[in-house]
């Protein structure tokens, strides 16, 4: 009918990418399905307890000190899967050795693992009894197992992987010659690495942590097992919503799922923001 | 400062990149490598700049074996081929690189840097893109970025790896004026790696012409266009014309041709080269009384400037191109060729010669016919 119109408006626009309508549409219903109504359900559930309610159960210190353990830990185990990732990316990239397919391959393990099986592994390895336990317990007294440690060991386990995915494609495309002109201008290694290689793999560097922290900061199945959820000491958050749902306190469970949702938010918003101000110099 | 390099071998695997490379530089001069691609060229650059090291052979600057010594002691200037900007830094901060990243004994004053910078940004004229970063640079630009990065470290050695390649035709005819009058006023040794032959001509005081990892010839253009060492010289340089011949008893056959002139070469199979500026084509009515032995015919033509045009004449099989003055011929018009200078290479080497028509010694042959082709 506007077609018949000869208004400027009603001309159908034409694309040069055709199917703009039918993707957009089909994306949109897939994101309505599987995230926003659950997350839409997850934000009323707990208001069903009333804002008292709520806050009670957020200022709760169990809840407290589960959320300090699960932000804390996920990103302290982020922020060491960073530099780490790093190098693991820096000797998959730039050195040819024997081996290098099976490590390259086996860094992308803890994404393909069920996280219980991980989970259990680690548990079964720094346990008191373990192979890594045992002498880290007679020669230092360290415990892992069953303490905020395991906790950071298996969230570390999992975040690793993102931090060197995301750093080495760009650390691939990095072309040589900077590095060589770097080296004519007189740098040394250390000098070059820190003033041309790391600044460009920054942003890069930072989606890793951001990625690696959101994994992180869910992870369940690996954690229950080593982590030994002990209230107060080392109970995650995620531990606390099962328990919470197993007492058929479905409304508090959802006030701390909310509580995790919001938090992870303004992290990851923070984390892309940050990225964005490095990125305005390269891009 | 001198250059030198005497005898470099650089093999990748079983192939030599640098197969006895030896060149001399004179302090000041401005010297093309010039070569097709995979000639070593590239190769040799990397390891005048400290970026590849050679398996054999020296590589002196100042008279100082420095083959061994890693690219950041050389002090040698480099404008890489893709400018190799750092991205996430401002134009300021690229230039400043080389100075911030000395010694700390030998790092000048914060104040010193910033009036540095300032003065090279100058001297490319680019003062106000200081706190641009590159990508906000256009391709011209950049590269004089490049160029005042790698003048900041005060190189007495400036080596250039095809750094016009990026720029449009018109740019880049600027931009190298501009960089050899920068050459010229700096004091600089300067190396450019080229596979552009005008430009080698145009910016360098000699030309070093490379071909499977040698250098076949290291002169002045205009000696590399008037006595080529050897064929791929001649065919690389300048505009040529193939011809096969044959040397008997002292006597040029030129086949198909049926050219023939004294050259003083031993028997055997000869490769001629002949310059489009050395053929005059004329209409067969303006060579007089002589009568010539066979005509060409015009293919095609093109005017080149007042009054002159270029010419290719078919010859049989055979295409030769020339000059002809005055009225155009037509196309398919008979046509007569007269030749001035030929280039004649031996049979596996065995040296070169060079005719030319008004040459004394070559009288004896009848002056009407050994001054054209001709088929039959």
């Amino acid at each position: 009918m506007s077609t018949t119109l000869a208004l400027p408006f009603a001309v159908p626009r034409r694309r040069a990418l055709p199917g703009f309508g039918l993707s957009l549409g089909v994306t949109l219903l897939w994101l309505g399905v599987i995230v926003v109504i659950p997350l839409g359900a997850l934000a009323l559930k707990p208001w069903e307890l009333g804002l008292h309610g709520v806050l009670a159960v957020l200022l709760d210190a169990r809840t407290l000190a589960a959320f300090r353990l699960s932000f804390g830990v996920a990103l302290a185990a982020a922020a060491i899967a960073v530099p780490l990732g790093l190098l693991f990316a820096w000797v998959i990239v730039r050195y040819r050795f024997p081996g290098r397919r099976i490590l390259d391959a086996a860094v992308d393990l803890p994404f393909a693992l069920p996280t219980a099986v991980a989970g259990l592994a680690l548990t079964a390895l720094f346990a008191t009894n373990g192979w890594l336990g045992q002498p880290l317990q007679e020669w230092f007294g360290w415990k892992i197992a069953f303490t905020p440690w395991g906790v950071g060991v298996a969230l570390l386990f999992v975040a690793l992987p993102f931090a060197v995915r995301t750093v080495e494609p760009v650390l691939r495309d990095l072309p040589a010659d900077m590095e060589e002109a770097a080296a004519t201008l007189g740098a040394t290694r250390l000098q070059t690495l820190r003033r041309v290689v790391l600044p460009a793999l920054a942003p890069a560097t930072l989606t890793g942590f951001a990625l690696g922290f959101a994994r992180a900061v869910g992870e369940y199945g690996s954690v229950i097992f080593i982590a030994g959820n002990m209230p107060m000491l080392s109970e995650i958050a995620p531990l606390l919503i099962v328990v919470k749902l197993e007492q058929f306190d479905y409304a508090a469970a959802a006030a701390i799922g909310l509580g995790m949702l919001a938090l992870s938010f303004v992290i990851l918003l923070s984390l892309n923001l940050l990225g964005r101000a490095l990125r305005r110099g390269t891009a | 400062m001198t250059v030198e390099v005497q005898g470099l071998v650089r093999r990748f695997g079983a192939m030599a990149a640098l197969d006895g490379v030896s060149l001399a530089l004179e302090p000041g001069e401005f010297a093309a490598v010039l070569g097709p691609s995979g000639s070593g060229k590239t190769t040799l650059l990397r390891v005048l700049a400290g970026l590849d090291f050679p398996d054999e052979g020296r590589v002196l600057l100042a008279g100082q074996d420095v083959a061994a010594v890693p690219a950041r002691e050389r002090g040698v200037g480099v404008v890489f081929q893709h400018y190799a900007l750092f991205r996430h830094m401002t134009v300021f901060e690229n230039v400043a690189f080389g100075l911030r990243v000395r010694p700390r004994r030998h790092r000048p004053a914060e104040a010193e840097i910033q009036r540095r910078v300032t003065a090279l940004l100058e001297l490319v004229q680019l003062p106000e893109l200081a706190a641009r970063f590159p990508d906000q640079l256009s391709g011209g630009q950049r590269q004089r970025v490049a160029l005042a990065r790698a003048l900041a470290i005060e190189p007495r050695l400036l080596l250039l790896d095809e750094p016009f390649g990026a720029l449009d035709a018109l740019v880049r005819k600027e931009v190298r004026r501009w960089v050899r009058g920068l050459h010229d006023r700096l004091g600089l040794t300067s190396v450019l790696v080229t596979h552009d032959q005008e430009e080698a001509m145009e910016m360098a005081d000699r030309v070093a012409v490379m071909d499977r990892g040698r250098v076949v010839q290291f002169a002045t253009a205009s000696e590399l266009l008037a006595e080529p060492e050897t064929p791929f010289v001649a065919g690389f340089l300048g505009e040529a014309g193939r011809l096969v011949g044959e040397v008997r008893a002292g006597l040029l056959l030129v086949e198909d041709v049926g050219f023939t002139g004294s050259v003083p070469l031993p028997d055997g199979p000869a490769e001629v080269i002949v310059r489009p500026g050395d053929v005059r084509v004329l209409a067969p009515a303006d060579f007089g009384d002589l009568s010539p032995i066979a005509i060409g015919k015009v293919r095609s033509l093109r005017p080149v400037c007042d009054g002159a045009w270029r010419v290719v004449v078919a010859m049989g099989d055979r295409v030769i191109e020339g000059m002809a003055a005055g009225s155009p011929l037509p196309r398919g018009a008979d046509c007569v060729l007269e030749v001035t200078r030929l280039v004649v290479f031996g049979a596996n080497a065995s040296g070169r010669a060079i005719w030319t028509a008004n040459d004394p010694g070559h009288r004896s042959l009848g002056a009407g016919h050994q001054g054209f082709f001709a088929v039959d």
